[in-house]
């Protein structure tokens, strides 16, 4: 499968001449020669894939350079070197006419702090993208409605966004960057400025709108635990740099390096990690229980049976074909986060 | 510190004289030294170095009324002078101005008549109500009904069609020119100067070049108004723009917005609330300038408060000023109102529900003019009807001087004997050649190179404009109203600071006196102290304390909490907590105050001129009688430039020190 939005060897530096730098050095510098220089690297070197339908959730503390790259992709900002491919399509290529349009018509993007325009009603809000691009008025008005019902904002259309709170706001923000019927949508840390509850609220808000939806996504968050009930696929980022890009599981369990391992030490592993991650191989004569776990359970659903079994559990495929075993000690590793259950 | 291990030379001096950093008073006297060396040095310097001598004088007046007499009467492309070009565009100002006049009061023929003053009151009221509430429309009502009822109608709607006409013309010029100082960036550099300039002139002297361009009368008034105003909203459009959040400006981006679009759909918009402020300042500017622009044959108001004071009939001149008072707060209250008005959505059914107040108005001018044709008192209040408190004031006035007089020639002979006039004589010794060093060295402690180099350009020009002498004369005026006025702010600052409801008795207080046209303030000054140099400095006190007291005030109420809690909890008594904690963390907002008063000293000295002083005001006077235009703007430049050195020094002073305290 083609990736829908792509970025290779983006660089963001910011300094003097930035481009003249990354020139002289290849277009690799090295980390001592860029601070020598006085250069602040906010994005190095990264590259990744967003797949159609795939919600890819960049993460990283404040200042590692997630909302940078996040603005090369849609060249809000500038990259000083790289790749943005867009449907194949290089971004930085195209002249400025033609990105307009890829934006009024294939990109939306929703702010941290919604970024509403404060004389603009809700509808209105909603319309703009449309009004931008010149749609009539009644027909960007009754689209509007369609995306303020969808998200749960239907008789609030002429209310003004500061006689609304935190969590409509960022339905309004929401429902105007789907206004357009984009393909790609961005998400700058969208909830971060709500309160626990309705950020709760607004996550599942958003996993119903993309069931429904299918948007090929780029989420923004600094907050670990979002990204892990969000993310197909989660980058971190660290300085500038893309540390690791895998699943939620993959990081859980394979972390490259101990930044990514910090993250991932609190995570509620018996939720994420699946039996196959998990199991053993068997050993001949060993007794086991009769029941039979998939390897696709969440360790979770299947850990008080194994935990009340005295001996291990076998584990099937989906062809229900045994693949290994696993054990009462294995999953108190898990439950008790002992150790990473490297393996499967 | 670690990071000092090669300080340069300048980085090692500026530690020198910081010491260990504790003692501000070391700070001061290395600073001060260069510059009270160069004073006692004083008898001894060749006289040059301390004023200097008239032949080496820059001709700067007869450079510029060279210019002057080139665009008077030199033809470009053969066909038309600059005068005659700028006179008619001036004209065009005739027709909003005639428009506006004939709405308000003089009718557009006899039998069409003007707006009722019932009509006008009630607008006024619907206004008030719309805007903000009862209470205001109420407010709105009394202070019209006020100026019919007291028989100043019609030079009030003459001064308010003024208004109305300037402030939107200096409104659009000022956006305009924000907009492309926002866009372009050369543009920005080249006008940021231009304004600080213009806002550091003095009224008078933007006077006599629109008089000269454009000629005497209601419409030079008119155009000096814009001219005066419009500075500070392009000042205030360049902030406002960039202070748009960023992640707006992205989204109107993502949106696909043109450049065009960016800019009426999101950027302006999203900046209305620094622009409401600049609408509210353009109008109080004008309303300011209006008054003061009767001198150039402004017609309203200010006319007959000046013809009134010419011939000092005290009384009526206090009866004007208390009608501008009125239009100024309510002008102020409305436009405030207007910038603080949040959209609300709107509630559905038919018009007049949609529209309460839009409906409310129709009715007002319709059922007002039905009246006004039955009975005539409601067209306009007929002059036998009108009271006039004129009697009553004079009767106050020849009560004061009855049995006050002597206690006030006491108090003003002692301190003009004992206090102003050796303090004016001291700084008449004082020579240029140290004010020079002054400034450059406490330009370069606190803003590095820079600010040093401009400030030897203000110093040298001061010097070498060939007004030295006024200058300082303006200066010990100046300097003596500041300090009554940092003295008298400061202790009534703190009075206001130690409750709440003293605070928010004292801010009303200050804000409404804030919003009166400086004119205004001569009138009590002269009403005690007839006219003289101790009037002037009077009227500069009242005018100018508030600044001081308003910052004294901000400063003391927004120290930390916690801070304040601290100091409390480690057993502080309240005046140690005062003296201790809260004072030295309010000091750079309380000099920011200063620096304002000094401003506000610096515009009013020049007013004061008109009741008879010697300093630099005078002169611009003078040159408005002989039409010298040059003399005019180069004595105007000298007070700016006195404004700029201050403005920029404290400034500077301040945003360090706040840098210190960690409050930036």
């Amino acid at each position: 499968m083609d990736a829908k939005i792509a970025c290779r060897s983006v660089w963001k530096l910011y300094g003097r001449d930035p481009e003249g730098f990354l020139a002289a050095h290849g277009g690799a510098p090295p980390d001592d020669a860029i601070e020598a220089d006085g250069y602040i690297p906010a994005v190095r070197h990264a590259s990744l894939e967003v797949f159609p339908g795939e919600i890819l959730v960049i993460m990283g503390l404040s200042g590692s350079g997630k909302s940078t790259l996040v603005r090369c992709l849609s060249r809000l900002i500038e990259p000083t070197a790289g790749e943005v491919l867009f449907d194949g399509q290089d971004l930085l290529k195209i002249p400025a006419r033609e990105l307009i349009e890829i934006r009024r018509h294939k990109m939306g993007m929703v702010f941290q702090h919604f970024a509403l325009l404060p004389h603009r009603t809700v509808l209105q809000n909603v319309a703009f993208p449309l009004e931008v691009q010149g749609v009539d008025r009644a027909t960007r008005e009754n689209r509007a409605l369609e995306i303020i019902e969808l998200v749960g904002l239907k008789g609030r259309e002429r209310y003004y966004p500061r006689e609304l709170s935190g969590g409509q706001q960022q339905r309004v923000g929401i429902a105007r960057s789907l206004a357009v019927e984009p393909d790609v949508w961005f998400l700058d840390e969208p909830f971060s400025a709500l309160d626990p509850l309705i950020r709760r609220e607004m996550q599942d808000e958003f996993l119903r709108l993309q069931t429904m939806l299918q948007k090929t996504i780029a989420f923004i968050t600094h907050d670990f635990d979002e990204a892990i009930r969000l993310a197909d696929r989660i980058a971190i980022m660290n300085e500038g740099r893309i540390v690791q890009i895998g699943t939620p599981e993959e990081l859980v369990t394979r972390p490259t390096d101990d930044y990514v391992a910090n993250f991932t030490r609190d995570v509620a592993r018996e939720k994420l990690l699946t039996i196959a991650s998990v199991m053993e191989a068997p050993t001949d004569g060993q007794p086991l229980s009769d029941s039979v776990v998939r390897r696709t359970d969440r360790v979770a659903d299947v850990a008080r049976m194994i935990v009340t079994s005295e001996v291990p559990l076998r584990v099937a495929d989906d062809d229900d074909r045994i693949v290994g075993v696993v054990s009462r000690t294995r999953i108190l590793d898990v439950l008790f986060s002992r150790e990473s259950g490297a393996g499967g | 510190m670690a990071e000092a291990a090669v300080p340069s030379g300048e980085l090692a001096v500026r530690r020198w004289v910081a010491g260990s950093g504790q003692s501000g008073l070391r700070v001061a006297a290395f600073l001060l030294a260069p510059f009270v060396f160069v004073l006692l040095l004083g008898p001894w310097l060749p006289d040059w170095l301390r004023a200097v001598p008239e032949a080496w004088s820059a001709p700067f007046v007869g450079w510029i009324n060279v210019i002057v007499g080139v665009l008077r009467t030199e033809e470009i492309f053969g066909l038309l002078t600059f005068r005659d070009m700028s006179r008619a565009i001036a004209n065009l100002i005739d027709y909003p101005l005639d428009f506006v006049e004939a709405i308000l009061v003089a009718g557009f023929s006899d039998s069409v008549p003007g707006l009722p003053w019932i009509a006008v009151t009630g607008l006024a009221i619907v206004l008030g109500w719309y805007l903000q509430g009862r209470q205001l429309g109420i407010i709105a009502g009394v202070c019209f009904a006020y100026m019919a009822i007291f028989g100043k109608w019609e030079l009030s709607m003459v001064t308010l069609s003024v208004v109305l006409v300037a402030a939107p013309v200096a409104g659009a010029i000022g956006v305009a020119l924000g907009i492309l100082a926002y866009k372009r960036r050369w543009f920005e550099t080249l006008l940021w100067p231009v304004l600080n300039v213009m806002q550091a002139l003095p009224h008078f002297s933007y006077m006599i070049p629109v008089a000269i361009f454009i000629g005497i009368g209601h419409k030079a008034g008119t155009i000096a108004t814009i001219i005066f105003a419009f500075p500070v909203m392009a000042r205030l459009t360049i902030l406002g723009l960039k202070g748009v959040s960023p992640e707006v400006r992205e989204a109107g981006i993502m949106a696909g917005c043109t450049g065009r679009q960016m800019l009426w759909k999101v950027e302006l918009p999203a900046a209305r609330p620094t622009l409401m402020v600049g609408v509210n300042q353009v109008i109080m500017l004008c309303l300011a300038m209006v008054v003061l622009a009767s001198f150039v044959g402004a017609k309203g108001l200010g006319h007959d408060l000046l013809n009134r004071l010419r011939s000092l009939w005290i009384g009526q001149a206090l009866e004007i000023g208390v009608v501008i008072v009125f239009m100024a707060i309510i002008l102020d209250r409305l436009s405030q109102a207007w910038a603080r008005k949040e959209p609300e959505h709107m509630r559905e059914g038919p018009f007049h529900v949609r529209h309460p107040f839009l409906t409310a108005g129709a009715a007002v001018v319709a059922v007002s003019y039905i009246l006004a044709a039955f009975i005539p008192a409601l067209q306009l209040w007929p002059k036998s009807l009108s009271i006039t408190t004129a009697p009553m004031w004079d009767a106050l006035i020849d009560y004061i001087i009855v049995y006050a007089f002597d206690y006030l020639e006491l108090i003003k002979a002692t301190l003009l004997v004992h206090v102003l006039i050796p303090m004016r004589d001291l700084y008449l010794l004082l020579p240029w050649s140290a004010l020079l060093v002054f400034a450059v060295t406490l330009g370069w402690y606190y803003g590095g190179w820079k600010v040093a180099g401009i400030q030897a350009l203000f110093a040298l020009y001061l010097a070498f404009a060939g007004f030295w002498e006024r200058t300082l004369i303006t200066a010990y005026m100046v300097s003596f109203a500041v300090i009554v006025c940092v003295i008298f702010g400061s202790i009534v600052g703190i009075w206001a600071a130690s409750g709440p409801r003293r605070t928010k008795i004292v801010e009303l207080i200050l804000d409404t006196f804030q919003t009166f046209p400086s004119f205004i303030y001569l009138i009590p000054a002269i009403m005690l102290f007839n006219v003289n140099d101790f009037a002037a400095i009077m009227a500069i006190v009242i005018y100018a304390t508030i600044p001081t007291t308003r910052l004294t005030i901000f400063g003391l109420r927004t120290v930390p909490h916690d801070i304040v809690e601290a100091a409390i909890t480690s057993g502080c008594t309240p005046r140690q907590v005062l003296w201790k904690v809260r004072m030295p963390l309010a000091f750079p907002a309380i000099m920011l105050g200063i620096n304002q008063t000094i401003m506000y000293a610096l515009f009013m000295v020049v007013i004061a001129a008109f009741i008879g002083t010697t300093d630099l005001g005078q002169e611009i006077f003078r040159s408005k009688a002989d039409n010298n235009a040059g003399k005019s703007l180069v004595v105007g430049l000298c007070v700016a430039c006195m404004g700029l050195i201050a403005d920029q020094l404290i400034n500077a002073w301040a945003r360090e020190r706040r840098k210190v305290l960690g409050l930036a």
